[in-house]
């Protein structure tokens, strides 16, 4: 658990900081709480890991050549990588 | 943006007037896309494929309609994205999948403090990781797990997410949020143990 009320308070805020979406005003709020705050940088820091590694889990998106060929007959097309 | 998928006014002009060649070229770059999406937000080859299927049968058919106010990437994972959440509601057998964005502020409090990001690269990338990285996503409501599906891994921006599941763009933040605490706290609760194991690896060393 995270012992200051602050951090509560600033951790619904960490999502939009990793994105680089919040104001300058409030960043450096959060960048001023992290630099104090050891608990609140670990949440930062593995959230940001955490869509890190689903991101390169998520590059391998390849389509079974069966369920490719299955797709183009329901559809009538003929397949342009066998053209 | 649009998930890296780009598409001339041009071919969206032959697409719209039904030219089979076009259509064809769709399917052939976005397929793969369709059907990961389908992968993960149903868990299983067989409803991902009668997703992928009916995906673009009902693209075909819609697209004489299609009015150009958003892409066609968007309009396409639109049609997608309400397949996939039709046929986890057939499979639960009721109409109430979205789960109301609750006013409990401890639900997102982390209990896990432990830093994992220093694992090895082996650790982070195994297949064992792989695996329960997909079993944590599929404990997200559907609700929850499109938005992150969308934005982080398929790299929707907020605005084309919200545009694909015709909701607001606070709600795609807010959901974005919660799916993204939910999935560090079960990342840190799993690599805990492996902090633990590395540590006492390098005491005995």
């Amino acid at each position: 658990m995270l012992d200051d009320r602050h951090c509560q308070d600033y951790l619904i805020e960490f999502s939009d900081y990793i994105d680089g979406e919040l104001s300058p005003e409030l960043c450096a709020q959060i960048e001023s709480h992290l630099q104090n705050c050891e608990n609140c940088r670990i949440v930062v820091n593995t959230l940001r890991k955490t869509i890190e590694l689903y991101q390169i889990h998520g590059e391998d998106e390849s389509l079974p050549e069966n369920v490719r060929m299955r797709l183009f007959a329901r559809l009538e097309l003929e397949d342009p990588s066998h053209g | 943006m649009s998930a890296g998928l780009d598409f001339s006014d041009g071919f969206v002009k032959l697409l719209v007037s039904g030219d089979r060649q076009a259509f064809g070229e769709l399917v052939d770059r976005t397929s793969a896309k369709i059907y990961a999406l389908g992968m993960r937000m149903l868990g299983n080859e067989q409803d991902a494929e009668d997703m992928l299927q009916e995906t673009y049968l009902k693209a075909f058919k819609n697209l004489p309609g299609f009015e150009q106010r958003s892409s066609i990437t968007t309009w396409l994972f639109r049609i997608a994205a309400n397949e996939a959440l039709m046929i986890l509601r057939r499979r639960k057998g009721d109409s109430n999948l979205v789960d109301i964005d609750t006013d409990d502020s401890n639900e997102n409090a982390p209990r896990e403090i432990v830093d994992w990001c220093c694992l090895p690269e082996e650790v982070l990338a195994s297949a064992e990781t792989q695996r329960m990285m997909d079993q944590a996503a599929g404990i997200l409501s559907p609700a929850l797990r499109m938005v992150f599906q969308l934005r982080d891994v398929e790299g929707f921006s907020g605005q084309e997410t919200a545009e694909i599941l015709g909701i607001s763009e606070d709600a795609v933040k807010t959901r974005l949020v919660r799916a993204r605490l939910k999935l560090r706290e079960e990342l840190s609760s799993y690599f805990n143990e492996r902090v633990l194991k590395e540590k006492r690896n390098k005491n005995v060393g």
